[in-house]
């Protein structure tokens, strides 16, 4: 468990980063926290030749909130928002899913842009990124551009990101008081990756439900949002029978694969199971911060 | 005020000091200071480091190697091939070693077949492990693959081994009294088919080995072996053709060993070997890829049961075939793991007519081999398993159907009828019937699991029980050795290994109950074939009880010369002294006292009388060929939740017995960690192999291990009720209780949280989706 023989940079600017990804594109991998890509080098499952370390870029390391929302720097430590007791207020699902990412020692190394970028359809910052609308800013020598985290992902551990760009920031908009959440994860150890998690909110207005997000994680090739689930609550009063029938439909959106943790007919199962609590809590939550 | 002779004497001294103390670890100050030495981090001067080709395929034939290319690669200094190994022996067998296994046996490297993902095929040697590592690509072999078979019940596979007519490695019977009379006399038949799953113990630190011809003492050193070493060196020398006493093998700090560290393994050979032939040190740390694929598995057995009763829960007699998955060779272990299984499979119950047929069958996995409470692990999950069903069946609650059926005190020593390494199985002593109504009470089972089971809509509780048998001390012999120099510094010196279990404080111990000194002012050396001519070494349970006595005998021989020269120094009888404080004082006068070190300097060549023999320095071997059984029963809690099907181990109660206890903390973390261990493999450990014989489960990502965050509470209580009668100490091994009947309480504690569906289970580890599985049928019902 050595990895093969690489090249190794470590630069203390972005633009430094950008210069060096332009000139080896697909040559070089990114090293952020080091928590996947250090066992993949390892296990010489990834045999880069360049490997750019962003642990000296300082302008990556940041997070702040403002009147359009949170923003993170790509090289912010998990642990960073896990002990910021203020985001449990302002946002509350990504506060609740922090926990889940690994165990407290991966979180200090662990980054947010290093867990959105790699794309474990299993990980939790893909599922944060999809239930809260959230965009990533990718800067290259050119230029940044903005893209929504629903045409982020593309396939399994493959994202919109070019060879020559880079995540640099997370966008979250701000959380919306009336609005009730869940994030409810199953994994057959804590820490380990989910075997199918759930993250969803819904804003209740008179009792409608004015907007629903139900976002899955381990149930397929990449972390989704079950849209056709989500509409069916849209300008519906809550019941139990309605959150069943959009758990099961969440659940037939799903196209899972079969490990050896779980077959894909289980995860279906676990799907329906865990999106019906997940609504149940987040209905509750919503009734509750006064969304009637 | 204790007298100082006589052996009636003896019991009365080590209460005073010693034994039964839950001091603290003695070897804990380096590991806590971070000044452990384990073999990783010795480094010699000129060293060069190996890494091992392994075969990607279960089953290939080797049409050709080609390594012309990788020898030119930077920092190669050889690579070595089963062609380049001079007259190469196959690794012999520990452990019984009957002739019909030899065709099954594993070379160091692989001829021409290879026969599990893992197999070696050849060894690098490099001038650092990253070079080492970056030619296993640039070695060309060609691989023909051949048919794989994973299956142990799979009769029609093709022969593994080219001498063998099938992959039946070995097939006999086990049986007392007449078993088809039983069945015909039978009220009631419960029929199970039971699967352990395959798993092992994975110690914190791989192995690791360590390799340099010494030519000033004409002596090839070999660092990293434990367990065995004495045994370890005899295999080197007859594989490498050299004489013994030219080899010392020195065991380092270890990390952990459940029976899989130690064992000699290919690169117990491969590592010397290249050590010789390259006249300079050899270094080998086995990475955690290699140990999960390299590295001895266990467990996977299938059980199946029949069991005739009468209606009231009265067994009659019991019918196994036992299935055996060896994986691709023959290991040092030989088939000790299924026999094993087969001799306690009776456990602590009067079964008097039992008929176990064993098949070990040749698999393309990682070979089999021991690994805590190996077979007992299985075997007791299947029978307690079996019992439940049985009284479900017959309606009977689980505590009644072991009540009646438990052997009782007035029946030791209970001859079982069965047999293992040659011995017949005979519990020595035990009072099974009072640890089950022990673990009953402290777990308050009569009056929580029902109302347990009421409470809570999604959430199922249910208990389960299992009570098992443990076979310890296995002998024939261990051996100590007690100097005292003329400082009066006290060293024990003995063959037992230390695997990361505390025996230099429990040895310490001992011979401070006897020296009536501190037991830190003791120091024990151990694991090196220099310090003590003959070893046996540390398994089966045996060290404290074996080594331990060795060391108790042999401190009552020097004890007995320390009061010799004390009384011609104080010019009195021996009779008038005693030793108390470390000192030797007149019974009578208790302020005329010599100490130790007083004592030592007389006894030295230079002062000691001309009639006494100078010198405090004796050895004993302690020889015992009878077992020690140790007993106990195990209660679990969990909780499903019948939506998730997650299952959650909630609360696990144990009452042991074995004998006394020579440090009480140390056997209640010997009892709780094997606890845990035992559920990670009932709830979390497998090796998942795929069709083509690829284990899917190799790292860590889905090997999954049981953490704190898996851990119920743990309450353990010990009982001296069964002190042993086969040892001067009145031991019995510790290390194995506490994950020998997990398995089958956590089996039966499912079943009872799953109620009708309960009597689906059949098989470990449970998994969340298993669960999911057995309970469906009912739902589909219910919707």
């Amino acid at each position: 468990m050595k990895p093969a023989p690489f090249d190794y940079y470590d630069p203390d600017s972005v633009e430094e980063v950008l210069d060096l990804l332009q000139q080896y594109g697909d040559d070089a991998k990114i090293l952020a926290g080091g928590q996947s890509l250090g066992p993949l080098l390892n296990m010489r499952l990834s045999t880069p030749q360049i490997i750019v370390d962003l642990n000296r870029v300082a302008d990556l390391e940041y997070y702040k909130s403002d009147n359009t929302g949170l923003r993170v720097g790509a090289m912010t430590r998990q642990s960073t928002l896990e002990d910021d007791t203020n985001l449990r207020t302002t946002q509350p699902i990504l506060a609740a899913s922090i926990p889940y990412i690994g165990h407290r020692s991966i979180r200090n190394r662990g980054t947010v842009g290093g867990s959105v970028a790699h794309a474990d359809p299993a990980a939790e910052w893909p599922a944060i990124m999809l239930a809260l609308d959230g965009t990533i800013l990718i800067r290259n020598t050119k230029g940044t551009r903005t893209v929504d985290a629903s045409d982020f992902y593309v396939s399994a551990l493959t994202t919109d990101l070019e060879p020559d760009e880079i995540l640099v920031e997370i966008q979250l908009p701000n959380w919306v008081k009336t609005s009730g959440w869940s994030f409810i994860e199953f994994s057959r150890r804590h820490g380990d990756f989910a075997i199918l998690g759930v993250a969803a909110y819904l804003t209740l207005e008179n009792r409608r439900c004015t907007k629903s997000r139900i976002a899955i994680i381990g149930g397929g090739p990449i972390p989704i949002r079950t849209s056709k689930a989500e509409s069916m609550l849209i300008g519906e009063t809550i019941s139990d029978a309605l959150l069943k029938d959009v758990a099961e439909q969440a659940s037939k959106e799903l196209d899972p694969d079969s490990d050896m943790h779980a077959s894909a007919d289980y995860r279906r199962h676990l799907a329906s199971v865990l999106v019906l609590s997940a609504l149940q809590k987040a209905t509750e939550r919503a009734n509750k911060s006064g969304g009637k | 005020m204790v007298s100082c002779l006589g052996q009636h004497n003896y019991m009365k001294i080590e209460h005073s000091k010693g034994i039964g103390e839950s001091i603290k670890r003695l070897e804990d100050k380096r590991f806590l200071q971070g000044q452990g030495h384990y073999i990783d981090d010795l480094q010699l001067p000129d060293m060069l480091h190996a890494a091992v080709l392994r075969s990607p395929y279960a089953h290939a034939t080797i049409t050709n190697i080609d390594v012309d290319f990788a020898l030119e690669q930077p920092g190669v200094v050889t690579i070595l091939t089963f062609a380049d190994l001079h007259s190469v022996k196959p690794i012999p067998i520990r452990l019984n070693p009957y002739g019909s296994l030899e065709p099954f046996l594993q070379y160091p490297l692989a001829n021409k077949r290879v026969r599990y993902v893992g197999d070696p095929v050849a060894l690098i040697i490099a001038h650092s492990r990253y070079q080492a590592e970056d030619v296993l690509d640039n070695i060309v072999v060609q691989y023909d693959p051949l048919p794989v078979n994973i299956d142990a019940e799979d009769k029609v596979s093709c022969p593994l081994h080219h001498d063998a007519k099938d992959n039946v490695a070995s097939n006999f019977v086990q049986q007392k009294g007449d078993v088809v009379e039983a069945f015909n006399k039978a009220e009631h038949i419960t029929k199970l088919r039971f699967t352990s799953g395959r798993h092992s113990g994975v110690p914190l630190e791989t192995r690791g080995l360590i390799a340099n011809y010494d030519a000033t003492q004409e002596k090839l050193k070999v660092w990293g072996p434990t367990k065995v070493t004495h045994f370890n060196r005899g295999v080197l020398a007859h594989m490498l053709e050299m004489e013994e006493h030219t080899i010392e093998m020195i065991e380092p700090d270890v990390g952990g060993g459940f029976g899989v560290r130690g064992e000699f393994y290919p690169e117990d050979y491969l590592i010397p070997y290249a050590a010789l032939m390259l006249k300079r040190p050899v270094k080998w740390i086995e990475d955690r890829l290699e140990n999960l694929m390299a590295c001895n598995h266990s467990r996977e057995q299938i059980y199946e049961m029949e069991m005739a009763l009468k209606k009231d829960g009265t067994i009659l007699g019991i019918k196994v075939l036992l299935s055996n998955d060896q994986g691709g060779y023959i290991r040092t272990h030989g088939i000790i793991v299924p026999e094993l299984s087969a001799a306690i499979f009776p456990g602590p119950y009067r079964i008097p007519n039992y008929r176990c047929e064993v098949r070990s069958v040749l698999t393309n996995k990682t070979p089999a081999g021991t690994y805590r409470a190996p077979g007992r692990y299985e075997c007791n999950s299947s029978r307690e398993r079996l019992l439940d069903l049985a009284a479900s069946e017959l309606m009977i609650d689980p505590v009644k159907i072991r009540s009646m059926n438990l052997i009782q005190p007035e029946d030791m020593p209970y001859e079982v009828g069965t047999e293992s390494l040659g011995e017949n199985i005979v519990y020595d002593s035990g009072d099974y019937p009072f640890a089950l109504q022990e673990v009953v009470r402290l777990s308050k089972y009569e009056e929580n699991r029902h109302v347990d089971h009421d409470n809570l809509s999604n959430k199922k509780v249910g208990y389960g029980i299992a009570c098992f048998v443990e076979k310890t001390g296995l002998g024939p012999f261990e051996g100590a050795r007690i100097e005292i120099d003329q400082t009066g510094a006290i060293t024990v010196s003995t063959g037992a290994a230390n695997v990361g279990q505390g025996l230099e404080t429990t040895l310490a111990q001992i011979a401070s109950s006897v020296l009536t000194v501190s037991p830190d002012s003791i120091q024990v050396l151990h694991g090196d074939t220099d310090l003590i001519p003959y070893g046996v070494g540390s398994f089966a349970s045996r060290a404290t009880v074996m080594a331990g006595s060795a060391v108790y005998y042999a401190a009552q021989k020097i004890r007995k010369k320390l009061l010799k020269i004390a009384a011609h120094t104080m010019n009195c009888q021996v009779e008038q002294l005693i030793i108390s404080d470390g000192d030797i004082c007149m019974i009578d006068h208790q302020d005329k006292r010599l100490t130790l070190t007083q004592v030592a300097q007389q006894s030295s060549p230079r002062n000691c009388p001309p009639d006494i023999e100078p010198g405090l320095d004796f050895t004993h071997y302690f020889r015992c060929n009878q077992m020690t059984f140790a007993h106990g029963a195990t209660i679990v809690k969990v909780e499903i939740d019948i939506t998730t099907c997650a299952i959650v181990p909630k609360h696990v109660w144990i009452v042991y017995d074995i004998g006394k206890a020579i440090n009480p903390q140390m056997v209640k973390g010997q009892i709780e960690g094997g606890a845990v261990q035992g559920l990670g493999g009932a709830l979390l450990e497998e090796f998942n192999y795929d069709p083509s014989g690829q284990l899917t489960s190799g790292s860590f990502v889905d090997y999954l291990l049981p953490t704190t965050t898996e851990t119920p509470l743990l309450e353990s209580k010990r009982l001296d009720r069964s002190p042993s009668t086969l040892n001067p100490i009145q031991v019995k091994g510790a290390g194995e209780c506490g994950i020998a009947g997990i398995g089958g309480a956590l089996a039966n504690a499912v079943a009872d949280a799953l109620g009708d569906s309960g009597n689906n289970v059949n098989v470990l580890p449970i998994t969340p989706e298993k669960v999911w599985q057995w309970l469906m049928p009912m739902q589909d019902k219910t919707n």
